[in-house]
């Protein structure tokens, strides 16, 4: 699966690189973990890997860290090509899944367990001090005796997190950190790890299968599957301007119509959906004519009223969700589709009931033909 | 079904109980119970034969306890970084060497010493300077220490492997993450995880080691440690000195299992 023409290895201009990825790829026997990843870090990002498990987002991650080495490709951190150096020489940590504290450990003595193993030694009064003011930073002051398992989840969190900033690493990774946390918690830890990332002008990689957890905290993000790299850019960008329907269902949700191109000339292509209505929309430079390719509209664009001009639909179901309001419409041809209307076009127009006939328009701009895949 | 359990039940521990009691008779025969005392005890204790042997049998057993502590846990670190066919092989052959009768590894330690003996002792003969006594390798307190160490090993790799097992990987990833050479991993976060497990071997170890006649009888040559002493008396019929033996052995052992025990479901909370 060649996606190199979809990574888009655009690093935020201006800023240095710390870590590269080139061509890499990682086997397991005949298994491939990833393929052909190509992607630059720079200084102070916050860049995030999102896909669903089993998409190779771990194993990028655990290549950065040394833990696993690349079976191709180049892997450089900082300037010098470290695919074989082992993962205690690299200046890169890690707060892993579970958080892999020590047990037999104080808290203070698992974050300070990175200095300790300093050559040559540190003297223990800096390490004590830089011990105590990093408790600080993560909250933590006052638990520093404290027993790995007298602590809550989000403690033993803050503590991991601890551990591997008290090393000012070049990179620091992050393997779905949130996901042993409940709902809430993991609201104040996103918010927290954000303003911790700005604060100490770290790089951080996160892996995540959650999407809003990535949407909400990345200056960047890789949406992975199967090993390849899908799309990298800003949240907005991938957003806004998804390049497969891949990446444009697992970023948001949309509304997906599947036909075959066969007008790609102007600003606006065509599309004949369900083999029968031609559609207008924007379109990606590298589809063909005669192509299977869906148009993506995002829910939000949509827009219902009594009169003017748009497709006839029919009101199947309204769901009232405070700020909007999710319609599920029925069109002849197009199948059923959603449509989420703000408050203030609620109170505008009286609201829609199951069973009203309506129209539906969008902005020809709003609609996007996408590769079907 | 219950009956029949209790049956079996009083049918293993009676004859144990009974050992316990006799060593308390006051009388001096041992199927004859003529009043409470203790004073078995303080005649055993104050036999030299038998302290001789008591001293052997806890150096032999300290010794060997030891060594079978110190490479098993070796053993059982190196195979951890094995897979594949050849794993299943040490692991198989491992549980063999735990289920081999001791009579077995009796006789083939025996013979196997001899013979290295035999090819050793004329070539050391040879070897050493001149106008010297050359050292005479025989059996007796080194070739004991040496069987015993030989088939606790197998013991403690049980044991520690089990440990080792259940730890979680990602902690061992942690400490390299965390710059930790490989040495320092192992000293620093293996080692303390499973020196539960460790110290529960080297307790069983060394009850198993104290407890052991067969292999020592066949091994021990000129050495007498307590159990080859209380076969060799019990010859001359039993007396209530063997049953306060007995007693004080079984009591030892009982301990040392239980603190083993302990050891190992406490090191096993801990890792959760």
């Amino acid at each position: 699966m060649g996606n190199g023409d979809y990574a888009q290895d655009a690093a935020p201009k201006g800023r240095k690189v710390v870590a590269e990825l080139r061509g890499v790829s990682k086997y397991f026997g005949e298994v491939c973990a990833v393929s052909d990843l190509s992607l630059s870090i720079s200084e102070g990002e916050f860049l995030s890997f999102l896909g669903p498990s089993g998409c190779g987002k771990t194993t990028a991650l655990r290549i950065l860290a040394g833990f696993e080495v690349p079976t191709e490709g180049v892997v450089i951190l900082d300037g010098d090509i470290v695919n074989s150096l082992e993962a205690h020489h690299r200046p890169v940590n890690m707060v892993f899944q579970q958080y892999a504290l020590f047990p037999h450990m104080t808290a203070a003595q698992n974050i300070g367990y990175g200095l300790r193993q300093r050559r040559p030694r540190l003297p223990r009064a800096e390490i004590a001090d830089k011990v105590y003011k990093t408790l600080d930073v993560v909250r933590l002051g006052g638990y520093e005796h404290r027993r790995i398992w007298e602590m809550s989840g989000g403690q033993q969190q803050r503590v991991a997190l601890a551990r591997a900033i008290i090393n000012e690493p070049k990179l620091l990774l992050l393997d779905e950190p949130m996901a042993a946390l409940d709902r809430k918690l993991r609201k104040e830890m996103q918010i927290e790890l954000q303003d911790l990332q700005r604060q100490l002008g770290i790089t951080f990689v996160l892996v995540t299968h959650d999407q809003e957890e990535a949407l909400s905290m990345s200056d960047r993000i890789c949406i992975m599957r199967e090993g390849c790299i899908m799309q990298i850019g800003s949240p907005q960008e991938l957003y806004d301007r998804p390049n497969s329907r891949y990446v444009a269902g697992f970023v948001g949700t949309s509304n997906f119509f599947d036909g075959i191109l066969t007008d790609n000339k102007g600003v606006l292509g065509t599309v004949r959906v369900n083999n029968e209505m031609p559609m207008q929309a924007s379109h990606g430079s590298d589809l063909a004519i005669g192509q299977d390719v869906c148009i993506s509209i995002r829910p939000e664009q949509m827009k219902l009223h009594r009169q003017g001009e748009g497709l006839w639909v029919k009101v199947l179901n309204r769901i009232f969700l405070g700020e909007h309001t999710e319609y599920l419409i029925n069109h002849e041809t197009l199948g059923d589709f959603l449509v989420l209307s703000p408050r203030q076009a609620e109170m505008a127009e009286s609201p829609f009931n199951p069973g009203d006939r309506a129209l539906v328009s969008w902005e020809p701009s709003a609609a996007l033909i996408l590769d079907n895949k | 079904m219950r009956l029949y359990a209790f049956c079996v039940y009083l049918f293993l521990y009676i004859p144990i109980g009974v050992i316990a009691l006799f060593s308390f008779n006051a009388g001096r025969h041992a199927s004859q119970m003529q009043g409470f005392s203790t004073k078995w005890y303080g005649k055993t204790l104050s036999n030299p034969f038998v302290m001789d042997a008591l001293e052997t049998s806890l150096i032999v057993a300290f010794t060997s306890a030891l060594c079978a502590s110190v490479f098993g846990t070796m053993a059982a670190v190196a195979l951890q970084g094995i897979r594949g066919p050849l794993r299943t092989a040490f692991d198989m052959l491992i549980y063999i060497a735990v289920m081999i009768p001791g009579i077995v590894i009796g006789i083939a330690t025996l013979i196997g010493l001899v013979t290295v003996f035999d090819q050793l002792n004329p070539l050391l003969a040879a070897l050493w300077p001149e106008g010297l006594n050359p050292p005479k390798l025989r059996m007796g307190m080194g070739s004991l220490i040496a069987a015993h160490t030989m088939f606790l090993m197998a013991l403690v790799v049980i044991i520690v492997r089990a440990r080792l097992v259940g730890m979680d990987r990602s902690l061992i990833e942690a400490s390299s993450d965390l710059y930790a050479t490989p040495m320092g991993t192992f000293m620093q976060v293996t080692l303390p995880m499973i020196f539960p497990a460790i110290l529960a071997g080297f307790l069983l170890s060394f009850t198993f080691s104290f407890d052991d006649f067969i292999i020592a009888f066949f091994v021990a040559g000129s050495e007498t440690t307590l159990p080859i002493y209380v076969f060799s008396s019990i010859r001359r019929g039993v007396t209530p000195e063997i049953n306060a033996i007995g007693t004080m052995v079984l009591s030892v052992s009982l301990l040392l299992l239980i603190a083993a025990q302990l050891l190992l479901q406490r090191g096993g909370h801990k890792s959760k």
